[in-house]
């Protein structure tokens, strides 16, 4: 048989495995999403969680309230989870769980599920997220401190390394840091210190020999960006890096175990509200840094419907995107030849470029003591990214097509339907919820659940003891994902993670220079410094724009009042009445404006500050804008709004109004 | 003929400004009494209009600060006003939240003056301070304020030490937390009765500050992070040792830890209070409020001001004698007139 020439491949590869970050509403309803899209030649799963679920809340939770089944499913306990999965075999299905915080009981919750369809644990096939410190720096669903986390996350590797051992028990996430603002080489430093800091920690819960295999267990969830030939770059660089670590740090022998494997979502960040059509461009070329070079192509790929910036997508902008995946797999050449960049000039060049100036950063972050101890470090890092970022496309440098240049359109026959071109949860889901985990309570074996959750309690306290047995014993008895959080809250406390603003540099530009002269005449003018408070009230952790905006505020002159993110109304009110400040600013991604919003309002009407004028920015319809304003909301902000020293200006002229001092900017 | 007079003397009426033609100014003798009253709901606007630097607002300052002056009260305020300070990262604000819960959990009544170290840069400021002290938002007795430090790290904001004199008339403890060490709790320690410098294990910094003698030896020494073990039973026996090295070995030293469980909060409590009712208090705010309005006059004035007050000493010793109940913006208006005077 004569010899393959070396440009092609003997047989080209399998596809990777295609998923769709989906799930909404209620197990039921999920599930039947489940279905269809594994119809439509889905590969495995990958499942949404909604907010409560992901911060350990139940339904009924006082924090629950407007978030219930809007971002993803509500799962609260082995009921749900049961249903959920209902009629997919779980021996066959690859299952990736977008979980952190929670991951632990997400898990247990999973592995008895699959105990009542007769599934074997040690068949189990797919990933939990698990990975906390990124939840610090940018996605907010953290709910114990840094310790307790790194240990609950230890003893999910430790222990499926010898019960799940097909199992990802952690996808370390660059995803979320790139979404955060971060540059390609703080996207691989920061997200290889993390897996340093994990890592280390179970290297003290799993013996020696064991190593290989949890080296070799550790997966990866990148991001990829429109810029997709140095994207392709920075994940050729993860993978000497990986290996290195690997060989260097952990004596991890077996080549295999040293290989990267990555999953991916491409690039929310980019994507425009303006034109929201371009966007599908954008994914297509974004999935191409993923697929294009075999030496560091993706396992598994999800990618993001065209209408993120909107709203929630439909099963039908999801099927979109999987035909997008389906046409590059099936219909392209690209499966059947070996590298294409191998000898690329280029490619080696971009690739050491970015691996030394990775290498710096990790240098930096170890001097520091390592990723956990680093989280304030690298949070203002990716704040200051940001902020930077967002500068050059304020000044042009930076060109988004149809957002700051091209900007003359037609009307988008795409959003001109009823629903404008989004899903809209159906609001009764939150109350059905609320119904149905009070009456899973009212039915279970109480005093098994009460047993349970205070075995649960002693193991928390008890350091050498792993987690997970306790806590699948407590998934099987009934137990709450609202329960098990709390039992662990009590154990370990809360915690807010750093906010990152506070070391972001000033930025300057003749522009701002003149808002500045606004805030100081106007300040004069009320006698103190205008003071601005900037407020994320329900769970949704998705702070880089909150962020954004207070850094400006403060570059503007102004005293910001900045907490972080998971602020009940209440809070953000008293917060209001107390600091005296001028003007309100509240952030919402999650959807869950509609029921946030007045509550906010409410509570600032019962704290006596209803006077004070409140903006609101967010993924808001615009039909759900008109609606706000008329129930007394100042100004709406959306992603089209990206100007943000004009932002600045009708803050300042809303409080001069206000005053009833006269303002030379603004509206 | 330059003036020391800080504003003219501005009564009810006043011209309406160009830039502010229908702004409206507290009424700051109402507002005062309210706080004499125990009305917790006027601290907003008290610290509103101490804060604010409009001739009018400050006028309305005065006059609420009269209202809760010790003569207006007939003693000292009070409230228990106690510094912490420390540097960052040591755990302030954790064990701040299991302070005010002890505190509350005893039916007192608490403000917190969160200075923020958080720099000016282009003369705004991020304030996050508050959000790191958990409490009940309901909880209508816990009241938390957060200011910008101004230029210096870990300095008082410029309204502090008034927010505190009248805040302490209203509530039962009022505490000013600062960032900083070897400067700051000397700048504290002038604004309240009582102050604890809190340092954490292996903080080397804070012991060579004492040593060396840049760190004044505070009223109550707090140790964090005691769940941290050997290292903070040798960071116990550190501290002993330097304040004993200072003839200081009767300085309280607490012990805390702020995660779950937390202990050592009583404790502290406790030693804060037993240092407050050893202190001689009206000779302690007396003085602290004649600092306090010389330092307000030399900022306002400058060298010139305090040359014709014949010098800082000459000042302080005419204030000595000046009646001790007077509050801090009569003082300064009799250093003033006196300027005036001989100038």
């Amino acid at each position: 048989m004569p010899e393959p020439p070396s440009h092609r491949l003997p047989e080209p590869d399998r596809p990777w495995m295609m998923r769709t970050y989906a799930g909404h509403s209620d197990a039921r309803r999920s599930n039947e999403l489940y279905r269809r899209n594994l119809e439509k030649g889905q590969t495995g799963l990958s499942i949404a969680f909604d907010l409560p679920t992901q911060t350990g809340y139940d339904p009924d939770h006082e924090l629950a309230k407007g978030e219930v089944g809007k971002v993803g499913v509500s799962i609260a306990h082995k009921g749900d989870m049961e249903t959920l999965l209902d009629g997919i075999p779980l021996d066959q299905m690859n299952t990736s769980m977008t979980i952190n915080a929670t991951a632990a009981w997400l898990l247990a919750l999973y592995i008895v599920a699959a105990e009542d369809q007769g599934v074997p644990e040690d068949k189990l096939q797919g990933t939990t997220q698990n990975d906390i410190l990124k939840e610090y720096l940018s996605r907010g669903t953290y709910a114990f401190p840094p310790g307790p986390s790194m240990r609950l996350i230890a003893d999910t590797i430790a222990y499926t390394v010898e019960h799940v051992p097909k199992w990802n028990p952690i996808n370390i996430c660059s995803y979320h840091l790139q979404e955060a603002g971060a540059t390609p080489v703080q996207e691989i430093a920061f997200t290889m210190c993390n897996a340093i800091a994990v890592l280390d920690a179970v290297k003290q819960r799993v013996p020696q020999e064991l190593m290989g295999s949890v080296f070799g267990r550790i997966s990866f969830f990148v991001n990829a960006g429109v810029r997709f030939i140095e994207e392709h770059a920075k994940l050729r660089a993860m993978a000497t890096l990986w290996d290195e670590l690997g060989r260097e740090r952990y004596g991890v022998e077996d080549e295999k175990h040293r290989r990267l494997r990555y999953g991916v979502q491409v690039n929310s960040l980019g994507l425009t509200e303006a034109q929201p059509e371009n966007n599908v461009y954008r994914i297509a070329l974004e999935a191409l840094a993923v697929t294009l070079g075999r030496n560091a192509r993706a396992r598994a790929i999800q990618l993001p419907a065209w209408n993120e910036a909107l709203g929630l997508p439909r099963p039908w902008d999801q099927q979109w995107s999987l035909r997008l995946q389906q046409i590059l797999a099936y219909e392209t050449d690209l499966l059947e030849y070996p590298d294409i960049f191998e000898g690329s000039k280029v490619m080696d060049g971009l690739v050491s470029e970015l691996l030394e100036g990775a290498r710096e950063e990790m240098h930096r972050v170890a001097e520091l003591g390592g990723a956990v101890e680093a989280v304030d470090y690298m949070k203002a890092s990716l704040v200051e990214s940001h902020r930077k970022r967002w500068q050059r496309i304020e000044s042009g440098d930076q060109i988004a097509v149809g957002m700051n240049k091209f900007t003359s359109t037609e009307p988008s026959p795409l959003t001109a339907g009823a629903d404008g071109g989004i899903l809209v949860v159906d609001p009764e889901v939150e109350a059905e919820r609320v119904r149905a985990v009070q009456s899973w309570r009212a039915e279970r074996d109480q005093a098994a659940v009460d047993a349970a959750l205070a075995r649960l309690a002693e193991t928390a306290q008890n350091d050498h003891e792993n987690i997970m047995p306790v806590t699948i014993a407590a998934a099987r008895a009934g137990a709450t994902t609202g329960e098990w959080s709390q039992t662990l809250r009590e154990a370990f406390g809360e915690y807010r993670a750093p906010t990152g603003v506070g070391d972001a540099v000033a930025g300057g530009s003749e522009d701002l220079a003149e808002v500045r002269e606004e805030v100081e005449r106007i300040s004069e003018g009320l006698g103190r410094r205008l003071k601005f408070l900037v407020g994320k009230p329900g769970l949704d952790g998705h702070s880089n724009g909150a962020e954004q905006i207070a850094v400006r505020a403060r570059d503007a002159g102004m005293d910001v009042v900045y907490e972080g993110i998971r602020l009940t109304p209440s809070q953000i009110a008293t917060s209001a009445a107390q600091e005296g400040v001028h003007v309100i600013g509240l952030s919402i991604l999650s959807g869950s404006h509609r029921e946030l919003i007045p509550a906010v309002l409410d509570a600032l009407r019962e704290a006596g500050v209803a006077d004070v004028p409140v903006v609101v920015g967010g993924i808001i319809p615009e039909a759900d804008a008109a609606a706000l304003r008329e129930a007394g909301i100042a100004a709406v902000y959306t992603p089209k709004d990206w100007n943000l020293n004009g932002m600045m200006r009708d803050i300042i002229s809303l409080v001069a109004e206000r005053h009833g001092l006269q303002s030379a900017v603004g509206a | 003929m330059t003036s020391f007079r800080s504003s003219p003397n501005v009564t009810a009426s006043r011209a309406p400004s160009a830039l502010d033609p229908g702004r409206r100014v507290a009424d700051g003798r109402e507002l005062g009494r309210r706080l004499r009253d125990h009305d917790l709901t006027a601290a907003s606007a008290a610290l509103n209009l101490i804060e604010s630097r409009a001739p009018d607002d400050r006028e309305q300052a005065r006059a609420l600060l009269a209202e809760v002056s010790p003569a207006a009260l007939g003693r000292e305020a009070p409230a228990h006003i106690v510094g912490i300070t420390g540097p960052p990262g040591v755990g302030k604000s954790s064990l701040l939240s299991r302070l005010v819960a002890h505190w509350r959990s005893r039916q007192r009544s608490v403000a917190v003056l969160a200075v923020d170290p958080s720099s000016r840069r282009s003369g705004g400021s991020l304030l996050g301070d508050r959000a790191r002290i958990e409490t009940d938002p309901r909880d209508r007795e816990v009241f938390i304020r957060s200011t910008a430090a101004g230029s210096r790290l870990g300095g008082l904001a410029p309204a502090t030490r008034a927010a505190a004199d009248a805040l302490a008339a209203a509530f039962d403890v009022v505490v000013i937390e600062t960032v900083g060490v070897g400067q700051s709790e000397t700048e504290v320690a002038d604004a309240v009765d009582t102050v604890a410098v809190v340092v954490q294990p292996a903080s080397g910094d804070v012991l060579q500050f004492l040593k060396a003698g840049i760190m004044e030896v505070p009223d109550v020494l707090v140790l964090t992070k005691t769940d941290l073990g050997a290292v903070a039973t040798r960071a116990m026996a550190d501290l002993r040792a330097a304040l004993l090295a200072l003839g200081a070995s009767d300085t309280e030293v607490c012990a805390v830890s702020s995660v779950p469980p937390a202990t050592g909060i009583a404790e502290l409590a406790q030693a804060l209070d037993a240092h407050r009712a050893a202190l001689d208090l009206p000779d302690r705010r007396r003085t602290a409020r004649r600092r306090h309005a010389l330092e307000n006059f030399a900022v306002e004035h400058g060298e010139l001001g305090l040359r014709a007050l014949g010098g800082r000493v000459q000042a302080e010793r005419w204030l000595n004698g000046q009646d001790p109940d007077l509050d801090v913006p009569s003082l300064e208006r009799a250093l003033a007139d006196r300027a005036e005077s001989r100038g």
